[in-house]
């Protein structure tokens, strides 16, 4: 790929990261480590601090105590315009009263007319909005306002790309597609980026890495996949995808009693003695055709067709009162028959939670 | 793609690393700084001043806590506080209802030609407050007119309420028709659904909407008339007011202690309407959704037909009056030649200042319009977009909140006390058109300052966080962006502050010196002087012009609107 269009990606490090608002804790003790190339999400609902560290890096507040750093260089007292990276906001903060061309060849002011101009259509180019050049803001669409606010981060070639819930002003429909595009970009051109967003779908689709945020630390950071599978803690399993949860005690090592069910644990589900066991919707079978581990009568409450599955809602003939989800493919609905079923979770699928 | 372009866009982040900051710095604490030490002395300094010399008991100045407690027991101050206090109530129970009524029938009828009678409603803006007072000699005085009318004749408390109340007018109105701007259309909706006629509506809807500014322009109408000395120098005869007594304590008799403690006395309803102002408008909170639908009038010939009578009627005296002004101005000798003549635009011949003051105005409009605008909106940009140094941030927005709560007179009187000290060294502006461009632009500050920052407020609070990341420095920033998106705001600024300049007397009458006289301070001095017909045309000159600079700054920025459209229609982020 050709690398000319951006900086060689550069990794970052945040290091013990705290920040105070009055008596409001927004960060406390927050350590990241981004790779170089690598796109990493910061995911959690609203007030968790992830936008507070993403205005740290860029040096909009000031962190109350720890470091950042761009490859080597020690970034965490310097002014923004010194600190070498671009940033895509969610209103875009695209200049209304200059052109496309204006407001991506603003950050390249120093060098010579002919070179602004060729970086310019390099950067349209590349979004893919050639000959829109004198055009205003207001007369693109949301879409290709994102582009250009794109193309002007990226214009003076930095070393880092600051993403902040880039997708919240438009449309439910374009959306996935541009984080699509958006992520093949960034692929395309090796630059390491950071990505605030609330919406775990975007952050699914589109990170190497999330990190998942709660009361201004970090929950867990890893892959989608791993943060899917084994949340690390209670709040990422409940934050990330959907969820159920058994009351528990243990029995033995390898069996919990929920109810007056004895449920198996796979070996590695977790040590506590009491708590809660996670189960994820679409692990549980229902009916099903072969004999499986954890197997138990339910009662159907209702089920809710989604298209593509159905969500199913029951009870455990053990557990009275207790509402837990179940998803299953439409085409099963038939072997269902009557309000009375079966339902089996696997001790794979069930994670221990103090 | 060419390959090398990357590279020395790279090498040149580490270059301009040191020299961006540097000179933002220089933009934004420097900025902040020089303000502060601007809005010391051009605010802070005199206003102090003012308790300085009200508190301190020198010989033959008329000031201590003894003169104090003797001026506030005396008859005569007991006389002069009744009659200030009588005519502003006075005025303002009329202005207040009458604006009320006219703004409510520019903004919630369907009466035609509403333009034209706004601005016919403005005329009192652009002129000294002495014209008004002069008219009315002509309408109603000993020769006047439709002397008739009045059983008495006009000088006197009829007089002053007369003149006053065409003053005040406009700055009434102009507060009722923002707040009666302001509809929800669904309330409406609602409350006619749920069966409540219109008088109930407007109990309902309209008025809690609009009572604070209801409360707020009787405030603004009564500080105003109190602190007003132009009307009553003209019309008031034996009938003495407050202000007049503080203008002449300070300018006859050089009594600066006396002039001082009325100039506090002054100062107390000003300070009260301000504060409860304040008290109310945090209570108020923002009355208006952002998903409110604009109020649409629907006809009603009976409404609108009885609105447009009122209208009119307002539009005819108020035309009656400022068309007197002029013709008084052109006619020869009045009452006894009646012939057309510009024998009074004769300044040279007659004394009181002449063409040197009208040439003087518009030097000292022109300085205060450019000069004020230009630091007032760097200002309001520099608190409002910038984070750092809060400390400062909290004084500059204080201390640019003071001159609401100042009157002119009051100001003029604190600049008297403290630049006529031989001790400051600032001493030397005293008399000097710098001096004059500098209270000028203190007095309108707040209102001005107010403008910049609504407008600084839609700008995406974003841009400046973008501008940094593409390491432009804040200055250029500034300058290629926030000022051009601005531009008819700032327009609006300088037309305010320019016609302002132009018309003041309260503050100017304590500063100018022979060289440094105004085209308003003129209008008094030949009304002092009997020459009333050169103050007719001398007013009617400060009319003409700020009128012509304010259509011209209204086409400007016309024609402004109309070459930016291409963005400022559909502009996001705004």
């Amino acid at each position: 790929m050709n690398n000319a269009i951006a900086n060689p990606g550069a990794h970052m490090k945040v290091r013990g990261i705290h920040k105070r608002f009055g008596a409001f804790t927004a960060l406390n003790d927050v350590s990241l480590d981004v790779a170089a190339g690598e796109l990493v999400c910061l995911l959690g609902p609203s007030g968790c601090g992830k936008t507070t560290l993403l205005r740290c890096i860029a040096g909009l507040e000031r962190q109350d105590r720890g470091e950042l750093y761009i490859g080597e260089r020690d970034i965490s007292t310097l002014p923004p315009q010194a600190r070498d990276y671009g940033i895509l906001f969610q209103s875009y903060a695209l200049f209304p009263n200059l052109t496309v061309e204006a407001n991506i060849a603003y950050g390249l002011s120093g060098s010579g007319r002919d070179e602004v101009r060729q970086r310019v259509g390099q950067m349209l180019e590349l979004v893919g909005l050639t000959g829109s050049e004198k055009k205003y803001p207001g007369q693109l669409s949301g879409g290709q306002q994102q582009r250009v606010a794109l193309a002007r981060a990226l214009a003076p070639a930095p070393s880092l790309l600051l993403l902040d819930e880039p997708m919240s002003a438009l449309d439910a429909r374009v959306r996935e597609h541009l984080c699509t595009e958006l992520r093949q970009l960034q692929r395309q051109l090796g630059i390491t980026t950071l990505m605030v967003t609330h919406n775990q779908d975007e952050a699914m689709l589109m990170a190497d890495r999330i990190a998942v945020m709660n009361n201004g630390q970090v929950e867990q950071y890893a892959t989608p996949q791993e943060i899917y599978d084994k949340p690390a803690t209670p709040f990422v399993a409940e934050f990330v995808g959907q969820g159920n949860w058994l009351p528990f005690q243990r029995s033995s090592d390898s069996h919990a009693q929920v109810g007056a069910m004895n449920m198996r644990l796979a070996p590695g589900a977790g040590q506590a003695a009491s708590g809660r066991l996670f189960c994820r919707p679409e692990a549980i079978s229902v009916n099903p055709p072969v004999h499986e581990e954890n197997l138990f009568p339910a009662r159907v409450r209702e089920i809710t067709f989604l298209g593509n599955r159905c969500r199913m809602s029951f009870e455990l003939n053990e557990l009275p009162g207790h509402a837990l989800l179940a998803e299953v493919a439409p085409e099963s609905m038939p072997r269902l028959g009557s309000q009375d079923i079966w339902v089996a979770l696997p001790p794979r699928s069930l994670q221990v939670f103090a | 793609m060419a390959g090398p372009i990357a590279v020395p866009a790279a090498r040149k982040i580490a270059a301009d690393q040191c020299r961006t900051p540097l000179g933002d710095r220089l933009f934004v604490v420097g900025g902040k700084v020089a303000l502060l030490v601007l809005l010391s002395i051009a605010v802070l300094m005199p206003l102090l001043a003012i308790f300085w010399r009200g508190f301190s008991a020198e010989d033959g100045q008329g000031g201590g806590l003894v003169a104090a407690r003797e001026l506030v027991t005396s008859a005569n101050f007991h006389w002069l506080l009744g009659n200030s206090l009588k005519v502003s109530f006075s005025v303002a129970a009329i202005v207040v209802p009458v604006a009320y009524l006219f703004a409510y029938a520019l903004q919630r009828t369907l009466i035609p030609g509403k333009t034209v009678w706004r601005g016919i409603s403005l005329l009192p803006l652009l002129a000294p407050s002495m014209l008004p007072g002069i008219a009315l000699v002509y309408l109603f005085g000993n020769q006047g007119v439709l002397r008739g009318l009045f059983a008495e004749n006009i000088y006197g408390f009829w007089g002053i309420v007369l003149g006053e109340a065409i003053y005040t007018f406009p700055h009434a109105l102009m507060i009722l028709l923002s707040a009666l701007s302001l509809a929800d259309a669904r309330l409406f909706d609602a409350a006619s659904s749920m069966g409540a006629g219109p008088w109930r509506a407007f109990r309902s809807i309209t008025w809690p909407a609009t009572r604070q500014a209801v409360f707020a322009a009787f405030c603004l109408v009564f500080t105003l008339t109190i602190t007003d000395f132009g009307v009553p120098v003209v019309v008031g005869g034996d009938y003495q007011v407050l202000a007049l007594e503080a203008y002449k304590a300070v300018v006859g008799q050089q009594q600066f202690g006396r002039g001082a403690l009325i100039g506090m006395v002054l100062l107390l309803p000003a300070l009260f309407s301000f504060a409860v102002d304040a008290w109310l408008r945090r209570r108020h909170g923002d009355a208006m959704s952002g998903r409110a639908q604009v109020f649409q009038p629907v006809p009603a010939r009976l409404r609108d037909s009885g609105y447009l009578a009122f209208v009119l009627l307002v539009c005819a005296v108020l035309l009656l009056v400022f068309g007197m002004a002029v013709y008084s101005s052109l006619v020869k000798f009045w009452p006894y030649n009646l012939s057309l003549s510009l024998n009074h635009y004769q300044f040279d011949e007659t004394a009181g200042g002449g063409w040197l003051a009208y040439r003087n105005s518009l030097t000292m409009a022109v300085g205060t319009a450019l000069i004020g605008s230009a630091v007032i909106f760097t200002g309001a940009y520099l608190m409002e977009k910038t984070s750092g140094q809060r400390g400062l941030n909290l004084m500059l927005r204080m201390l640019s909140f003071v001159p609401m709560a100042v009157p002119g007179l009051v100001l003029g009187l604190g600049y008297v006390f403290f630049f006529n000290l031989t001790r400051n060294p600032l001493h030397v502006f005293y008399g000097s058109m710098a001096l004059l461009v500098v209270c000028t632009i203190a007095h309108y500050l707040t209102t001005a300052q107010m403008t910049a920052t609504t407008a600084l407020r839609q700008l995406d609070g974003e841009f400046e966080a973008a501008a940094l990341s593409l390491k432009a420095p804040l200055y250029r920033h500034f300058m290629r962006v926030t000022v051009p998106i601005c531009l008819p705001a700032l327009l609006d600024i300088i037309r305010y502050l320019f016609v302002s300049a132009m018309t003041t007397v309260s503050a100017a009458i304590f500063l100018y010196s022979p060289d440094t006289i105004l085209a308003a301070v003129a209008v008094l001095n030949m009304d002092d002087a009997g020459n009333v017909g050169g103050a007719a045309a001398m007013s009617t000159l400060i009319l003409l012009t700020s009128a012509a600079v304010s259509l011209l700054l209204a086409g400007a920025s016309r024609g402004l609107l109309r070459r930016s459209q291409a963005w400022r229609q559909t502009a996001p982020g705004q």
